[in-house]
């Protein structure tokens, strides 16, 4: 395995490491803002590290680009999505859960 | 390398899996639209690592649409299920 595939290698597992922290995130979390963190942040920064490891795996700047525009629009998607279904639960009645 | 590739495949399916698992068994109505959001994210990560370790360009594609529709379908429910209470005396 040459140096380039071992980067490679071990960007991806951090991205599965992220994925992971976002999927037990989603299942333990209390209430639906929390769930909703988990989801947006950890879930798409794991992308980000297993595109990253994809893109250096490819070997090309074409590949690279639009492995990067979709994890740009994915972000972007993400925060937008986000924000309307916090918002219309909190317009709609479910309260942010407090400590008991 | 292909055995990392397809065991990252794996690992992403059982994250996926758990995730929808949870969403079909909640009790809170919007957790489902979470699940949306999974399968946009997690679902264009398998797709992308499938692409490069099967040297199947045209997965990518798939890839950008799968996020693709993860945004339109949230943004479609979202508007759907929580319009305004102004705007539900416009519809007929």
């Amino acid at each position: 395995m040459t140096a380039t595939q071992l980067v490679a290698v071990a960007l991806m597992c951090v991205g599965g490491f992220f994925f992971l922290a976002g999927t037990v995130g989603f299942l333990r979390f209390p209430d639906l803002f929390t769930r909703l963190h988990a989801l947006t942040k950890a879930d798409n920064l794991g992308f980000g590290f297993i595109g990253a490891g994809l893109a250096i795996l490819s070997g090309s700047w074409a590949v690279a680009a639009k492995i990067f525009l979709i994890w740009v629009l994915l972000l972007i998607s993400a925060s937008a999505c986000s924000l309307l279904v916090a918002r219309g639960a909190l317009r709609n009645g479910i309260t942010p859960w407090r400590k008991p | 390398m292909m055995a990392f590739g397809y065991a990252l495949c794996l690992f992403l399916l059982a994250n996926l899996s758990a995730g929808l698992l949870f969403v079909f068994r909640g009790r809170v109505a919007p957790v489902w639209m979470l699940g949306i959001q999974i399968f946009g994210t997690t679902g264009a990560a398998l797709l992308l690592v499938l692409a490069e370790i099967q040297q199947e360009p045209a997965l990518r594609d798939v890839a950008l649409v799968c996020a693709l529709l993860a945004a339109v379908t949230l943004v479609s429910y979202a508007q759907r299920i929580w319009s305004r209470p102004a705007a539900e005396e416009d519809t007929p």
